[in-house]
């Protein structure tokens, strides 16, 4: 009896965070909240310039909608927004709509049941598509023929910056730097260093975070490939003498020291440690007050007219999570937030690309104000992303991995390090 | 007068004749009642998650949001095969076994050590004391900012070394880069270890040096034949927290090294348990690398007990 009752005690003991943990989950009637409307709340980026558009198109929808209030939210702190939004996934703590969606991680918040069709919406796939042009297919299911999980919402296309000032420090020509090709950014590169205009001629982070190729090697092989994704039908591309020409130059560059090994301890543009650096168009708030900057499109090994050249959109999206209780107030605030004028407003906001066709026409008095934006406005119709792909994160990590022995550190070769990441992404992938 | 016999006496158990509260709750309910906000905590925190990364690590597992149903097929040991045929998980345990053997040994020495030479100062003594334990209160990431900028390549430290500094530079050398962590994490901690040892010190005889002393024996003598096998329980508990603590190595390779560097070659299975569980979904894979983790952390525990227990 005594030990009949001590397990009891203790079997119960053990039940406790399994019931607690039960009780903390709570399904959302899918049929109920898609007809649904009432309060809804949203995450945003906790950019500066982002939370400021989210708080006035807050308070625009807010002042039309009594009944419909939308609350604000910055996204949870964490070491990237992905991590924070698969916990809250898990968790069943998501808001309404997430403002911040990184298509790499997408498909696995698919697969988790974490997020909703937008095309399940009366007009969603029409909003999409006709904002987006035939690219927003990228974004959706089944090679662009499936449900949309995201609306494809803003870019950062990455291009080439540089210091004006080094440059000219360095004998360079700051105004036209006609840094087309491989060799000839090589060439500049060295004539940096060796001058003693900068301490070095371009610094992407060599950290060992997933996301990191898409400042380095991603950018320069899109352009050399003319838009070759990562993966392309369910194989690896990079493996080829593409890739192989965009990890040598960029192995050249730490061989030779004209690339730092070691991340940053400040910003290294800003400090004028470095003379060029990949980014996107947020960079110009970030350093307009502080250097004489220029902007090129990425370089490829022959070169290709700036007008061709395509890079990585680096794009941000919106998803509508599966625990909103009101998806019709939440689908319709989607569609509100990314009509032509809160775009606008984002783009005066924050110098990021809004995903809509043809920007440049569309805001013409934008970037008449704002000359400095409109290369990005121009490679804004020119840009891939990652690849639509289960496994994403993982899938990034092994290739950061691999990068990072054969190229930044030359534990490994080139070619030998490329063809065993490729084989081990081909093996994922099958799986 | 109480007896010596009376005070070893065995304490008064449940019979079946007791009220079942009394069998349930024992002869000390109110012991229970005090250590069970602990017994929660511990079935909350610590039993019910090892329990659930033990069962998910042998399934195929994917978390999924409230109210979603996923298949999570039986694979028996597949995930445990995955992950010890992975190099990069192989190479960290690796990486783990090269902290070990530096911090490990360095620890119990210089806590030791220095836990000896300020119990016998008279002056300055609350000094030193704070001075060594500032590190362990402050928070990882501020002194890992110090030591990046003291051992990055025109860090001070190469400054002072000149042409003999190592290239590549300590943080980004595949040989350097471990050692470093495991120098850093060395000073970090040793702060606690020393009032560990300095606690342990108050209990040996002060008797035991003066009978020596006047014996003749020197100040090596006498660390070596009485204050190192008296406080050999303390050392014992400074081994098995040294191994635990390093075996969850995370902070200090994820920042120092940015993220493992270089190549993985500072990578700790936790933070491989962090990618593999937090940022790639795939948590079968990384509970069954941290039960791996707990068992090899229980046998070095164990190692150590045996090779440090008393005659």
């Amino acid at each position: 009896m005594r030990t009949l009752t001590r397990r009891t005690f203790g079997t119960a003991a053990l039940a406790l965070p399994l019931a607690l943990a039960a009780c903390g989950r709570s399904a959302v009637d899918s049929q109920e909240a898609a007809t649904a409307r009432g309060p809804i709340s949203i995450w945003v980026s906790t950019n500066e310039q982002e939370l400021a558009w989210g708080r006035a198109v807050c308070e625009a929808w807010n002042t039309e909608h009594e009944d419909e209030q939308v609350t604000l939210q910055e996204i949870p702190a964490g070491s990237s927004s992905e991590e924070a939004i698969t916990a809250a996934i898990v968790a069943g703590t998501t808001p309404d709509l997430i403002f911040n969606i990184s298509p790499a991680a997408l498909p696995d918040w698919v697969r988790a049941g974490g997020l909703v069709d937008l095309t399940t919406f009366e007009g969603g796939r029409r909003h999409i598509e006709e904002r987006g042009g035939t690219r927003a297919r990228d974004y959706a299911e089944d090679e662009g023929k499936g449900g949309y999980y995201q609306l494809p919402w803003k870019s950062n296309p990455v291009m080439l910056m540089y210091n004006r000032k080094i440059f000219a420090d360095a004998g360079l020509d700051a105004e036209e730097p006609g840094l087309d090709t491989f060799d000839q950014l090589l060439d500049a590169s060295r004539r940096i260093v060796s001058s003693g205009a900068a301490g070095s001629a371009i610094w992407p982070s060599p950290t060992s975070d997933f996301y990191q190729p898409w400042s380095d090697f991603y950018p320069l092989y899109l352009a050399q490939t003319g838009g070759t994704r990562l993966i392309e039908d369910g194989s690896t591309t990079f493996d080829s003498p593409d890739g192989l020409a965009v990890a040598r130059m960029w192995r050249s560059m730490y061989d030779e020291e004209l690339a730092p090994r070691e991340q940053s301890t400040d910003d290294a543009m800003t400090t004028g440690a470095t003379a060029m650096q990949l980014a996107g168009p947020y960079a110009i708030a970030t350093y307009k007050d502080a250097i004489d900057y220029g902007f090129m499109p990425v370089p490829t090994t022959e070169g290709i007219p700036a007008g061709k050249t395509i890079t990585f959109a680096d794009s941000k999206n919106v998803s509508l999570c599966s625990t909103s209780r009101n998806r019709l107030t939440a689908w319709d605030f989607l569609a509100f937030a990314t009509d032509e004028e809160w775009d606008g407003k984002l783009l005066e906001l924050t110098g990021q690309m809004p995903l809509r066709q043809d920007l440049a026409s569309v805001y013409p008095d934008y970037f008449e104000k704002n000359p400095d934006y409109t290369s990005f406005a121009d490679q804004a119709d020119r840009v891939a992303d990652v690849p639509y792909v289960s496994g994403g994160i993982e899938i990034w990590q092994r290739f950061r991995d691999a990068y990072s022995g054969a190229v930044i550190f030359g534990t490994d070769s080139v070619e030998q390090g490329l063809s065993d990441v490729a084989h081990q992404i081909d093996a994922l992938i099958k799986e | 007068m109480t007896t010596p016999s009376a005070l070893a006496a065995p304490r008064a158990r449940t019979s079946a004749r007791d009220p079942w509260w009394r069998r349930l709750l024992g002869t000390q309910p109110l012991g229970l009642g005090m250590s069970l906000p602990y017994i929660v905590f511990l079935a909350v925190v610590m039993a019910y998650p090892l329990g659930y990364a033990v069962y998910i690590s042998f399934f195929d597992y994917v978390f999924t949001a409230p109210g979603v149903h996923a298949d999570h097929p039986f694979v028996g040991l597949s995930n445990y095969r995955a992950v010890l045929s992975d190099p990069r998980v192989l190479g960290s345990f690796a990486n783990i076994a090269v902290f070990l053997v530096i911090n490990v040994p360095l620890t119990v020495i210089l806590s030791m050590v220095l836990a000896s030479a300020l119990n016998s100062l008279t002056r300055w003594t609350a000094a030193f004391r704070v001075a060594f334990y500032v590190p362990y209160v402050t928070a990882s990431v501020s002194l890992i900012g110090v030591w990046m900028l003291m051992f990055s390549q025109d860090g001070l430290v190469n400054s002072i070394l000149g042409p003999l500094a190592p290239d590549p530079s300590w943080l980004v050398n595949s040989h350097l880069a471990m050692p470093s962590i495991a120098l850093f994490v060395t000073w970090k901690q040793l702060g606690f270890y020393v009032l560990l040892y300095l606690a342990a010190l108050q209990n040996v005889p002060k008797e035991l040096y003066e009978s020596a002393q006047v014996d003749g024996a020197g100040a090596a003598k006498r660390f070596l034949h009485i204050t190192v096998p008296g406080v050999r329980s303390t050392t014992l508990l400074v081994l098995i927290l040294a191994i635990i603590t390093g075996s969850n190595l995370f902070t200090e390779p994820y920042l120092l090294t940015n993220g493992g560097g270089p190549d993985g070659a500072s990578a700790s299975p936790v933070l491989l348990i962090y990618q593999k569980g937090i940022q790639q979904g795939n948590p079968d894979l990384a509970s069954a690398i941290g039960v791996i983790l707990v068992i090899l952390v229980g046998l070095l525990s164990l190692i150590s007990t045996r090779l440090t227990k008393e005659d």
